[in-house]
């Protein structure tokens, strides 16, 4: 096990502590065409032959080691490629590369070989919209079934022309490849698309030697349903909010609709009242506990394949949250309750009845985590199966852009809720979780114990609430009926998801719907280590570290 | 005091507790041990029925459900399986992991162009008589991802359905109705619809080419032996 070692690259700054743009710009050099102003960072226009270069460059002598999201969109006259650029120690600092190519021959170099975490965003880059990347790995398509004519989010895309394909493509893919050849040891192995242990619509393609994995290649694109595309159909101020409740429905609603709430209004400009402030954050963190309670259960479940303890105490808590949820939002699972700049009701009447049923829940969740740890994380054959399997180590987690509890089980101490503050959150106490295992017992630990630390944050929120003036409780500001941004403003933002860095880019093109809308989300990133993580172990521990990587399949595929 | 009178401490005692069962009771005969199954027995053990019925019944009243998860719907149609909903209270509760043991399958979500074939796949891997629920609207219809350049629009683009579950996602109660209904219509005797699919056309290969096949076959267009990943003129 290596120990995680801090560089102490750090990026150049000006007085204020922002990141000084044109220290960067004398780092770049003559790579540099041009300089943008992204509404979260300097966004500096290089040349398409010059990525590895400036990435690297960025890498080691500023200390951009997290590249957060590769963003693909067409223009009239151009295709670009935007590589959002974080650092781990302090994600504020953060700075975009775009890369425009031209329309005849949309060929940029690609950043794979810096960070791989671009593999598999150039590739969706290519899926959706059509941008290849010179030097990459593996660019084929990722979201779509390889036999997809046309890049559905391209200019020229016409939805109506029929996709045929003949009944031959979709034959059965183990008639051929079963074992790797006449005299080869290994032998292929097919897991999911529909498998019990996937969580989901995941295919994982495996080579065994014996029982031991050789190679994993996890294939998604299963739940493709374009949300990016229906975002771009949908209007700012209503029409987009109900789909962020589907990317994680484990169910992240609330923390999703932050997400996009908090990009649009950065792009507009909206000023959201403290008293919904805090009702967003309350409601987030109950979202986090369903979540991790999820997860924690399935866990479970995939383990033992225990059907009737663990998975059901995580079911039987889990209802108490939803109908917290359902109270507060009037909805189990898909709420829609964030609206541009605020909330769309205030808490249910009676209040008091309310909070007391919130205070009841978190006064008995200390016992019930305990019964937990007694069943799971005390259990010995738990523990074998966990301990030291499904190693991440943190440099390599870094290379792969993983964030969340994936990322804090391996130590780096990287949570956007705290380093990159939005909502209430930095007025409130409370701690970031880390284990240093960097196996499946520390993001399983990760996880149970941020449930301890949602609930101090949601008692906090009660307390707040509770002694708000009543004449002061604002949940909405004052936002224009028809939003239209300003053309040409763009910006990335990002919350802390239940399963990492969960974030969106948006264009505004003058109308009041967006011109890009490209989503960040965590999963995606975080299933893309898995290799790392399997390779070399046993089968069956393949699929604790699915598990414990916690994918929801909505949010993988968007 | 000899044996054969009653001691007052003791009956005094033993009042409360006939009280309550009396309380739950209520007047006249206990109810509970006056099913309508005894009532159609009468005072005989032996019933007579055809077979048939009798099949229709036992196979409504037991039935195994596909575990299959898709997208949202799934993680209600976990809360159904479990504590609070429980369907296994309806003869329906525990989830197969193998298409081979199953004869209901949950469709919970949306059906995109990858996954329609594996679906396919899946459904014929189960037994017959099989029987397809459609939960949400998504596999009903698209739901909101309908206009997705992915998306198939409804399950029954690709499979039979015998029962559709509105709502977004339908909740735990709903699709516990639906499981009832699914099961009296088994039970009233329906069986799961037979289709051929254009594209099925190959599987003809191992069947006797009887009159049944033949006008199946001819009713067939070669050139529509495909599968069609988006459908933009379906309503």
């Amino acid at each position: 096990m290596s120990t995680y070692e801090e560089r102490n690259v750090e990026p150049p700054t000006t007085e204020s502590g922002d990141v000084d743009g044109d220290a960067i710009e004398a780092l770049l050099g003559d790579h540099v065409l041009d300089r943008e102003e992204h509404l979260n960072a300097d966004a500096y226009v290089v040349r398409a032959d010059a990525v590895q270069d400036v990435l690297q460059t960025l890498k080691d002598d500023a200390g951009f080691d997290h590249l957060s999201c590769v963003t693909a969109e067409e223009h009239e006259d151009r295709f670009e490629s935007i590589y959002h650029l974080k650092q781990y120690d302090d994600p504020t600092n953060e700075v975009s590369i775009v890369v425009p190519t031209s329309r005849e021959e949309p060929v940029s170099e690609s950043a794979a070989p810096v960070f791989r975490t671009a593999d598999w965003h150039e590739r969706e880059a290519y899926d959706l919209v059509g941008v290849q990347y010179d030097d990459h790995p593996n660019l084929e398509r990722i979201l779509l079934p390889d036999t997809w004519q046309g890049h559905p989010l391209g200019l020229d895309y016409n939805q109506d022309k029929p996709q045929i394909v003949t009944f031959e493509e979709n034959k059965n893919p183990l008639e051929d490849h079963a074992r790797g050849g006449e005299d080869s040891d290994t032998m292929f192995l097919n897991i999911g698309p529909h498998h019990p242990a996937t969580h989901g619509v995941l295919h994982v393609e495996t080579v065994l030697d014996g029982e031991q994995v050789a190679d994993v290649n996890p294939d998604i694109g299963y739940l493709h349903r374009c949300e990016e595309q229906m975002a771009q159909k949908g209007t700012y101020r209503y029409q987009i909010m109900p789909y962020p409740d589907r990317w994680d429905y484990g169910p992240g609603g609330i923390i999703n609709e932050w997400a996009y709430a908090r990009a649009a209004e950065d792009l507009a400009d909206i000023e959201v009242p403290e008293y919904a402030q805090v009702i967003r954050t309350m409601g987030s963190e109950m979202c986090r506990i369903a979540c991790h309670l999820l997860a924690t259960a399935t866990f479970a479940l995939d383990l033992y394949g225990d059907f009737t303890a663990i998975f059901m105490y995580g079911m039987r808590d889990r209802e108490i949250v939803q109908n917290l949820l359902e109270d507060l939002t009037g909805q189990r699972m898909m709420f829609n309750y964030l609206r541009l700049g605020g909330v769309v009701w205030d808490i249910p009447e009676p209040r008091d009845e309310y909070f007391e049923n919130v205070r009841d829940f978190l006064d008995d969740l200390p016992a019930k985590l305990d019964e937990y740890h007694d069943l799971i994380t005390e259990n010995e054959i738990f523990q074998s199966r966990c301990v030291d399997t499904g190693y991440l180590d943190p440099e390599v987690a870094k290379n792969y852009g993983v964030t969340g509890p994936v990322a804090r089980g391996s130590g780096i101490d990287y949570d956007l809720r705290r380093d990159d503050s939005y909502g209430y959150y930095d007025e409130l106490e409370w701690d970031v979780v880390t284990e240093d295992g960097g196996d499946n017992f520390a993001r399983l630990l990760v996880r149970m114990r941020e449930i301890e630390q949602s609930a101090r944050i949601i008692e906090q929120c009660v307390d707040l609430l509770e002694d708000w003036p009543e004449d002061e409780r604002n949940i909405q500001a004052n936002v224009p009926r028809t939003l239209k941004p300003e053309a040409g403003k763009e910006t990335y933002r990002a919350v802390e998801g239940a399963k990492g860095e969960l974030g969106i880019y948006i264009r505004a093109d003058g109308t009041e719907k967006p011109g890009r809308f490209k989503i960040r989300s965590p999963a995606f990133s975080n299933l893309s280590a898995l290799k790392e993580m399997s390779t070399g172990e046993y089968i069956p521990d393949l699929v604790a570290t699915l598990g414990s990587l916690d994918v929801i399949l909505g949010e993988v595929d968007r | 005091m000899s044996s054969d009178q009653p001691r007052d401490s003791i009956t005094g005692t033993s009042e409360p507790l006939t009280d309550t069962r009396e309380a739950r009771m209520g007047e006249g005969v206990d109810s509970r041990f006056n099913s309508k199954l005894r009532e159609a027995f009468g005072s005989t053990p032996f019933i007579l029925t055809k077979f048939d019925k009798f099949m229709n019944w036992v196979r409504g009243s037991s039935m195994f459900m596909l575990q299959f998860g898709i997208a949202c719907c799934s993680i209600e149609m976990m809360h159904t399986y479990s504590v609070k909903h429980d369907l296994d209270r309806f003869h329906a509760g525990v989830p197969r992991a193998s298409p081979r043991q199953a004869d209901v399958m949950i469709v919970p979500g949306t059906i995109v162009s990858k996954f329609a074939p594996r679906m396919k796949r899946v459904y014929d891997q189960m037994p017959e008589p099989k029987f397809v629920v459609n939960m949400g609207n998504c596999s009903t219809s698209g739901g909101p991802f309908q206009e997705g350049y992915n998306v198939v629009k409804g399950a029954e683009e690709v499979i039979p359905v015998d029962i559709h579950i509105p709502g977004c996602p339908p909740r735990p109660e709903a699709l516990v109705y639906g499981v009832a209904k699914l099961q009296e219509r088994i039970a009233n005797g329906e069986s799961s619809p037979v289709t051929v699919k254009p594209y099925e056309l190959e599987q003809f290969g191992d069947l006797d080419r009887d009159e049944m096949v033949q006008k199946l076959a001819d009713d067939i267009d070669e050139e529509t032996l495909v599968m069609r990943y988006n459908w933009a003129d379906s309503p």
